[in-house]
């Protein structure tokens, strides 16, 4: 089976280029690009529009096991198909935790007969993400574990992180942390400044990031064990990221598409569906994000995909729920930081696809021959208003609802199969 | 005449005309509660429910006894100890009070923003009584109508607002209120007690108290809730009454007409001491108490013709009232 996409818009994260040109599926990997088109290949017209690697979606939670009502593995694929991402990497915050190899397997497989994308999943640090007892780090790696993290579970014991970043060292894993220190940050909601104090909400400082930060960056160079923060969105954590890099410690940093697109102001009157793990931060905090983004110092971009019902968010802000559904937004925000003249499509590829799949050890995120037929095509000046009721995830507690956007997904291909194409 | 609100969430959205508005027919209240025939009709027929989820005796009674001057029929729900507990949330319980068909719906909560978001819910008229650390707006009504009518205007006085700034909500109503109706605003108290980054509210911030008092129109204490008192935001009671209590010796740095006020419940000995709380040439705590009923029944007076004339409307274009 063949498909050929004509006169596309070819967005190269690899070589950090776009061009015009043409694309080969041959057998569910790229075949060829640049070649006219063979006999018997189903021919995609895409009319100058973006073709570029799949999402891959680095930190996902999906609601099964434990909380199908809120997403179950059927809705996330269906979601992340609709929004360009290819690979779901899982978070293992489900019910219970993917913290044995037997949970990892059950998820894996209800995962495969479910989604039309490819699952990944991430497994927990510790068992039940509570910080005591290492988790069996070899068994889940053997059973297709990408990463370990405890998600905003903060391990608050520095020897017993210490411990499992030695013991996964020895194994070459690769840590997810989650840079926070747990004394100044806990009963917050949102970012200490003038806006948390008229508000009257409990607030965080930024510098609770950076301590957080800092506290890891000691414990991996102690250990040398690979490293990625989740989330980083405070200016002032950029140097001390800077630093570890330049010191030669395997460490990379992510970002949620939210912390790049939306501030602290956005919470306005109480709304809970701007309420996020970190909060909204203060807007020169937003752009220098966004810069960080730009010259590769932040590496990944994630959806930090949290779907909510609405009984956990209509309530008093600090008693809400935290965390927004991103999977089928992320491309439209992304969309945002380009069409605002900051950031080019490669270096947004770059970050929403070559990043994570190189730090994971997948193969996806490339536009090269033999890389996987893992595409999105769309078109990044397509307007439209976002419904939140059209959202395919169960839950619908997106901050964009009513939001001006740009940019579609007209077709994901998964594998080389097309698995989702715009209507129309 | 200004008011235009559905709603009294809080100072934040109030124009200054708004807060002139409601002090002066608050004058009127005054004058009517200290005659013998309390009673007026602006509430007649309307239903006032109140729901306290954080335990109160004065705001309460105030908000009760302006209610029933006012002529209104007058509910209290104690929520401390009510369905909340069994676990229904905070918008079915809304849901539940709006189908009974109140007018006015007077709210206390823990939460900040959670009466913000029970005024979405219901189709009345919706007055906090204090939220989290949030606002407390008739409070800072009340403490505005009492300096108005001891210093004979609400402009360009230099009021102290001292203590627990960061927990409390009277004080942020307060600030915005005097800062709205052009006054010096000083805020005073250990950078323990006191919200981030609130010099870009447009006041001063003073940790000595001798400072702060400097000059000073109008003291105004705040109250410390003891809990906070055992070494988490000041290392002791008797450093902090030490420090920042209001004594005769402290209150020497401030102009000699100044008044002091009080929200209460007070602790003497604690953040104030007992003999200024009761000097009548100095302390004007009772006079705040009696201007709370005024202020209540001003603020639900103008409500209740808001809520009256947008029915009315409603009806006129055939819209239901649900």
């Amino acid at each position: 089976m063949m498909t050929w996409f004509g006169n596309a818009r070819l967005i190269d994260p690899e070589a950090g280029a776009e061009r015009n040109g043409t694309l080969l599926l041959r057998e569910g990997v790229i075949a060829e690009i640049d070649a006219p088109c063979p006999d018997g290949a189903e021919v995609v017209e895409c009319k100058g529009k973006c073709l570029a690697p799949g999402i891959v979606d680095m930190g996902v939670q999906v609601g099964e096991p434990g909380a199908q009502h809120k997403e179950s593995l059927r809705t996330a694929g269906l979601a992340a198909a609709k929004g360009g991402v290819t690979t779901i990497i899982m978070r293992p915050d489900t019910v219970p935790a993917i913290d044995t190899p037997e949970v990892l397997e059950y998820v894996t497989r209800r995962a495969a007969a479910r989604t039309p994308v490819n699952i990944r999943a991430m497994a927990t640090l510790t068992r039940g993400r509570e910080g005591r007892e290492m988790a069996e780090i070899g068994f889940l790696m053997d059973a297709g574990a990408v990463a370990f993290t405890d998600g905003d579970h903060v391990t608050a014991d520095t020897r017993i992180l210490a411990r499992c970043m030695s013991y996964a060292k020895g194994l070459g894993a690769l840590i997810v942390g989650h840079p926070q220190d747990q004394g100044l940050s806990r009963g917050a909601c949102v970012t200490s400044g003038k806006f948390a104090s008229l508000r009257g909400l409990p607030a965080v400082s930024p510098m609770a990031e950076r301590m957080g930060f800092d506290r890891d960056m000691g414990l991996v160079e102690m250990t040398g064990v690979r490293y990625h923060a989740d989330q980083i969105t405070c200016a002032r954590t950029l140097p001390a990221l800077e630093r570890a890099k330049a010191n030669g410690l395997d460490v990379t940093a992510g970002i949620s598409i939210h912390h790049l697109t939306l501030n602290e102001l956005d919470v306005g009157d109480y709304r809970t569906f701007f309420k996020f793990t970190p909060p909204l931060r203060h807007e020169d905090d937003r752009r220098a994000m966004v810069e960080a983004v730009a010259t590769g110092l932040i590496d990944i971009i994630c959806s930090m995909h949290t779907p909510q019902d609405e009984e956990s968010k209509r309530l008093p802000f600090e008693e809400a729920a935290a965390g927004a559904v991103g999977l089928e937004t992320l491309l439209p925000a992304a969309m945002r930081l380009y069409h605002s003249g900051g950031v080019s499509l490669p270096q947004i590829w770059r970050a929403m696809s070559l990043n994570p799949a190189r730090r994971l050890g997948l193969p996806a995120g490339r536009l090269s021959v033999g890389a996987p037929g893992d595409l999105v095509l769309f078109d990044p000046d397509a307007p439209f208003v976002l419904d939140r009721f059209t959202l395919q995830s169960k839950s619908r507690n997106t901050p964009f609802d009513g939001a001006r956007m740009e940019g579609r997904v007209l077709a994901t291909y998964v594998g080389g199969v097309c698995v989702h194409r715009q209507e129309g | 005449m200004t008011f235009t609100q559905n709603h009294l969430l809080g100072i934040e959205p109030l124009q200054p005309a708004e807060i002139t508005t409601i002090l002066d027919l608050a004058e009127d209240y005054v004058a009517l509660n200290r005659s013998a025939e309390k009673h007026a009709t602006a509430l007649s027929g309307m239903t006032q429910i109140n729901m306290f989820f954080e335990a109160s005796t004065r705001t309460q009674a105030s908000f009760e006894l302006a209610g029933k001057r006012l002529g209104a029929d007058v509910m209290n729900m104690a929520m401390a100890q009510s369905s909340l507990k069994k676990g229904e949330t905070l918008i079915d319980t809304a849901l539940t009070l709006n189908a009974m068909h109140p007018d006015l719906l007077v709210v206390r909560h823990g939460s900040s923003g959670a009466v913000n978001l029970l005024a979405e819910k219901v189709n009345c008229a919706v007055l906090n009584a204090g939220d989290g650390r949030h606002e407390h707006p008739t409070q800072a009504l009340l403490d505005a109508l009492t300096i108005r009518r001891a210093k004979g205007r609400l402009h360009r006085l230099t009021v102290a607002i001292c203590g627990d700034i960061a927990h409390s909500r009277v004080a942020r109503s307060n600030l915005l209120l005097l800062g709205k109706m052009e006054n010096r605003v000083r805020l005073v108290g250990p950078p323990t007690l006191m919200p981030a980054q609130v010099a870009e509210f447009g006041v001063e911030v003073f940790d000595d108290m001798r400072a702060g008092l400097e000059g000073a129109d109008v003291v105004m204490m705040l109250r410390l809730q003891r809990e906070r008192m055992d070494g988490g935001f000041v290392p002791s009671e008797r450093e902090y009454f030490h420090r920042y209590g209001l004594d005769a010796e402290k209150l020497a740095y401030a102009k000699e007409d100044a008044i002091v006020m009080h929200p209460g419940p007070m602790n003497r000995g604690v953040e104030i001491d007992g003999a200024i709380a009761d000097d009548i040439n100095r302390s004007v705590i009772q006079e705040q108490v009696e201007m709370g009923v005024a202020v209540r029944m001003a603020a639900m007076d103008l409500l209740a013709g808001n809520l009256r004339r947008r029915r009315e409307s409603q009806r006129l274009r055939g819209v239901g009232h649900g």
